[in-house]
């Protein structure tokens, strides 16, 4: 058995002294995993690029490049779509959400991340399922009982169908970051005499602020994007910017096409700034790996 | 509420047991959230399946009327199912396939890692109808894509990239991928690097090294990435509309219901939706299971 | 594991790996006869890892060469060098069970099947976790981890075992078990080892042959006993046990350090010249009595500050003269605050030449002392 270890070592014998050379860095999966992440990154510039463009073209052109560059198209959109309603509509509801989805969400985090008990898989598995199952099948039903409460077209029915995902999501980030807080911090604090509310004001909520803001954050992304949901219950006089911007592009041939551009382009803007605060204030990686203790 | 008294001894009683059994005061802060989620999440759904089981001709009428296309517009309900699944599969497949190396590649300290995540991250925050626009644009018969093809030669005439499946798929890839690359970096960046370190030490090439260690460290991870990103792809219907043909080729499982839903037919949308719901939770328990028989024992990464 | 040595012959040769303008390792000479066994010693930070690193191929040597029975391997990927390394954190390849561990080796040198169990099993035998062959590595304990570890990085005969501080992740009694253990794997299978450690006992009682690192450059190399007894430098002396060091000035046999005077013997050969120099004491050759016997030796007035119960008896911390911190030992109690008086022999008294700077730590380029025979 000595034999085969000696033969097996004696098979990879390296070339004669100081000829020896590590193969090189590149390969094959790597070039083309590589030319795969760069086509993605380019094709998504550049289909930006044409939106771009297209919402500042004074004429439809054949060529590459439009014939003239002008910005009336916003204004006109802004005025066609009402954007600015749609803008302020859209704050609205994402800030309502947000808002709400914390308050509630963070109790529960809490009670799931630290206390057993009966019922605490059920529970678990009550903001888990709304993760699996189409939005379709909870929205149809969903938004027929808003039509029933008469909340229809208004802003509170639309915060209300929004929660419904928002809320199991956020519970769902902020579980790792609750488990990651020590117990024995909150323990410590007990034994220095504070109640459970100073424990909950003084202890846990600053360590949680990391912890929040990624939850709010990533919500307040989430809802601003959120149409199917959205768009089953609004109506002319609540919309969203994506509601409104998915109306306008389905009648493509009616509008001209510069103001569909111009209203995605504003949307566009909304969500990036929405995406830089975010990268400030998460980093995503750590929030894409649920089991948060593996990546920290 | 006295103490005293038979009642109170017994009152007090089963507290005690309660607490014994874990519930404290605290766990009561659990309860907006959970009766929000059984009011507006599992009263609905049960609600849906219960509308779905009154259609106009008895219990099953109206998922009688689903799966004989008698549905509006009458386009083919049950092909809808194919497609959906088709659309859905293909693009979590590909997103998984996609993601997996890149993640993989990026375990390291890799240049400007933060600036290319951020990049990645953008189609997932611009959402589906932005990107399904933008497509339509970019890809239509005189988008740039068609442009620089027929520029350079390569084509006689533009490719049917809009209006069929093929768009469809690339938009879905577009706002699924991100989400995909992002679970599989926190999946890649869980794995010890010694186990790389250790395998090579003990005779891997870099090839067998992926295949015998770190790929079957990331299983799990690539099931539950592939899982999501299925969820993701199998509910959105604005691609389909927007950048496919969602009157034939294109038309998926949520348009279908969301046509019904528009037309006051609650009993069929319900359908439509319920259909949806267990072809998705089907999918995902065979996936699941599958893995179960693959790979048995434990699969968490790399602890010391 | 035939009992018969097939390990190789390693030759290391002025290895040096900077990181940046930071150099970890610089200049590193050894030549380690077939079968033998080489603990790398040093504090934490001191480049161990990185010269393990270097040798296994996980990071290339910024100038040097290393060869293995000959040849050159240093410009080689890890998976050609025919080693094997036990890891601090193990590193066992959570998702194979223990026995496919230890196999991993042998099916990447595509040893056949049959022999491969056969192999497996005399190696789980050699590390006694025949009964735990089919768990995965998350149902043992650490040391049960580290064994299999251990057996899968011997299992391969390998012609090089490379060790990075394989005991520090366990607990003391089982830390000792396990250094037996390592101990009787190599005098029956005489692979040749490098161990790295940062703790002296381990290396001692392992090794050998030891290699005294510094900020990455090698203070002394000898066998355990010549490190123990003759450190070569005031590094190495404090590193193997010397705890006490006074600053002082060598005149002839005499050792002056301001308030306190030291009577010098023995080690005629290696003592310095006189001048600047640093005397080094072990504890257990500083004993603390109440009344010193005539003529015992040199004498120190003590004032004690801390008594500890070691068992076989107090070790006892205390300021001397000149309010120099002393440790010294005693078979009887001190209260804090007494007088007494801590006696040392003449020729337990080590000298080291103390550099004209103002600085009580020896000089980094020091010459290797004892060239390995
Ligand atoms: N990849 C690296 N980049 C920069 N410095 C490093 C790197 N690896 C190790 N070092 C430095 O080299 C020195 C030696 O490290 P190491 O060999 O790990 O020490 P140890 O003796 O504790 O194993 C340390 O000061 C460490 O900071
Ligand atoms: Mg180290």
């Amino acid at each position: 058995m000595t034999d085969v270890a000696a033969t097996s070592t004696g098979q990879a014998a390296p070339p004669p002294v100081g000829a020896a050379r590590r193969p090189p860095g590149y390969t094959l999966t790597g070039a083309v995993t590589w030319g795969g992440l760069w086509v993605f990154v380019g094709g998504l510039l550049l289909a930006v690029a044409s939106v771009l463009l297209a919402s500042l073209t004074t004429q439809l052109a054949d060529g590459w490049l439009p014939r003239g560059y002008t910005t009336r198209w916003y204004t006109q959109s802004w005025t066609t779509f009402g954007l600015g309603r749609l803008l302020v509509t859209t704050v609205e509801v994402g800030v309502a959400v947000v808002a709400v989805t914390l308050a509630v969400a963070l109790p529960t985090a809490y009670v799931l991340a630290r206390l057993t008990f009966p019922g605490r898989r059920l529970l678990l598995l009550l903001f888990l399922v709304p993760q699996v199952v189409p939005v379709m099948t909870y929205a149809v039903p969903l938004a027929t009982l808003v039509y029933r409460l008469r909340l229809n077209d208004t802003l509170a029915g639309i915060v209300l169908v929004n929660l419904v995902p928002a809320i199991p999501f956020a519970v769902l980030v902020l579980l790792p970051f609750v488990e990651q807080v020590d117990p024995r911090i909150e323990q410590a604090a007990r034994v220095c005499g504070a109640t459970n509310r100073r424990v909950f004001v003084h202890i846990l909520g600053p360590l949680l602020v990391p912890g929040l803001l990624a939850a709010g954050v990533l919500t307040l992304v989430r809802v601003v994007g959120q149409f199917e949901l959205t768009f089953l219950v609004s109506g002319p006089d609540s919309q969203t910017l994506v509601v409104a911007l998915y109306g306008a592009a389905v009648q493509a041939g009616e509008l001209a096409s510069q103001e569909i551009n111009a209203m995605a382009t504003v949307y566009m803007a909304t969500t990036l700034t929405l995406l830089l605060v975010a990268l400030r204030v998460v980093d995503p990686t750590a929030v894409a790996a649920r089991d948060g203790r593996s990546s920290r | 509420m006295s103490a005293s008294g038979p009642s109170g001894d017994h009152l007090l009683r089963w507290r005690d047991r309660a607490r014994r059994r874990g519930v404290t005061p605290t766990v009561w802060l659990v309860v907006p959230g959970a009766l929000f989620m059984v009011v507006f999440f599992v009263y609905p759904v049960c609600y849906g399946v219960g509308l779905s089981f009154q259609g106009t001709q008895g219990w099953s009428s109206a998922y009688r009327d689903f799966f004989a296309d008698r549905l509006v517009n009458n386009h083919g309900s049950r092909r809808s199912i194919l497609i959906t699944l088709e659309l859905a599969l293909a693009a979590s497949v590909v997103n998984v396939v996609l993601a997996v190396p890149i993640a993989y590649r990026m375990r390291g300290r890799v240049r400007a890692k933060r600036a290319l995540i951020a990049v990645v991250l953008v189609p997932m925050t611009l959402g589906t109808v932005f990107v399904a626009s933008a497509m339509k644009e970019f890809l239509g018969p005189s988008g740039w894509l068609n442009r620089a093809l027929l520029g350079i030669g390569a084509i006689e005439q533009p490719l049917p990239l809009v209006g069929n499946v093929t768009g469809v798929l690339l938009s879905l890839v577009f706002t699924g991928l991100p989400f995909a690359f992002l679970l599989m970096v926190g999946y890649t960046s869980g794995i010890d690097p010694g186990l790389d370190k250790a395998a090579a030490v003990c005779g891997a090439r870099p090839a067998q090294r992926f295949w015998l260690v770190t790929f079957p460290l990331l299983l799990p991870g690539m099931t539950i990435t592939f899982c999501l990103s299925f969820v993701l792809a199998f509910g959105v219907f604005p691609s389909a509309t927007l950048v496919g043909n969602d009157a034939g080729p294109t038309r998926v499982l949520s348009k279908v219901a969301y046509t019904e839903y528009s037309y006051g037919h609650y009993p069929t949308a319900s359908a439509a939706a319920v259909v949806m719901a267990v072809v998705q939770l089907a999918v995902l328990g065979l996936v699941l299971s599958a893995r179960g028989l693959l790979h048995r024992g434990p699969t968490t990464g790399g602890k010391g | 594991m035939t009992g018969r040595g097939c390990g190789g012959a390693l030759r290391i040769d002025a290895l040096r790996r900077e990181f940046g303008s930071f150099t970890a390792l610089e200049g590193l000479e050894l030549d380690v006869p077939a079968g033998e066994f080489v603990a790398l010693l040093g504090p934490s930070g001191c480049g161990k890892s990185t010269a393990l690193n270097l040798l296994a191929g996980l990071l290339d040597p910024t100038t040097g060469t290393i060869s293995l029975d000959g040849r050159r391997i240093d410009r080689l990927p890890p998976e050609q060098r025919g080693i094997a390394m036990v890891f601090q954190n193990y590193a066992l390849f959570p998702h194979l069970t223990v026995a496919d561990n230890i196999a991993f080796g042998l099916r990447m040198r595509g040893c056949p099947k049959p022999e491969r169990a056969e192999r497996v099993r005399r190696a789980l035998d050699l590390v006694r976790l025949r009964a735990q062959a089919d768990r995965y590595p998350r149902q043992l304990s650490g040391g049960q981890q580290q064994r299999v570890a251990i057996a899968r990085a011997v299992v391969v005969e390998p012609r090089l075992v490379l060790m990075d501080e394989p005991l520090s992740n366990l607990d003391a009694s089982l830390r000792l078990d396990l250094r037996t253990e390592i101990r009787a794997l190599h005098q029956q299978l005489s692979l040749t080892t490098i161990y790295v450690t940062h703790d002296q006992t381990e290396a001692l009682s392992l090794a050998d042959r030891l290699v005294v690192l510094r900020d990455g450059a090698v203070q002394q190399v000898g066998t355990p006993a010549e490190v123990y007894e003759r450190p070569a430098n005031a590094f190495v002396a404090g590193f193997v046990g010397y705890r006490n060091s006074l600053p002082g000035t060598l005149t002839g046999g005499v050792f002056d350090a301001g308030d306190l005077v030291l009577r010098v013997g023995g080690y005629g050969t290696d003592r310095p010249a006189p001048g600047p120099a640093v005397a080094m004491i072990r504890p257990e050759d500083l004993l603390l009595v109440r009344e010193p016997a005539a003529g015992s030796g040199n004498e120190v007035p003590l004032d004690v500050r801390v008594c500890e119960y070691q068992g076989r008896g107090f070790a006892i911390e205390g300021s001397g003269p000149g309010g120099q911190l002393l440790h010294c030992r005693s078979d009887r109690s001190f209260r804090p605050g007494e007088r007494a008086v801590a006696v040392v022999a003449p020729d337990r008294v080590r000298l080291f030449a103390r550099p004209q700077t103002e600085t009580p730590t020896p000089d980094r380029a020091l010459p290797v002392d004892g060239q390995p025979s």
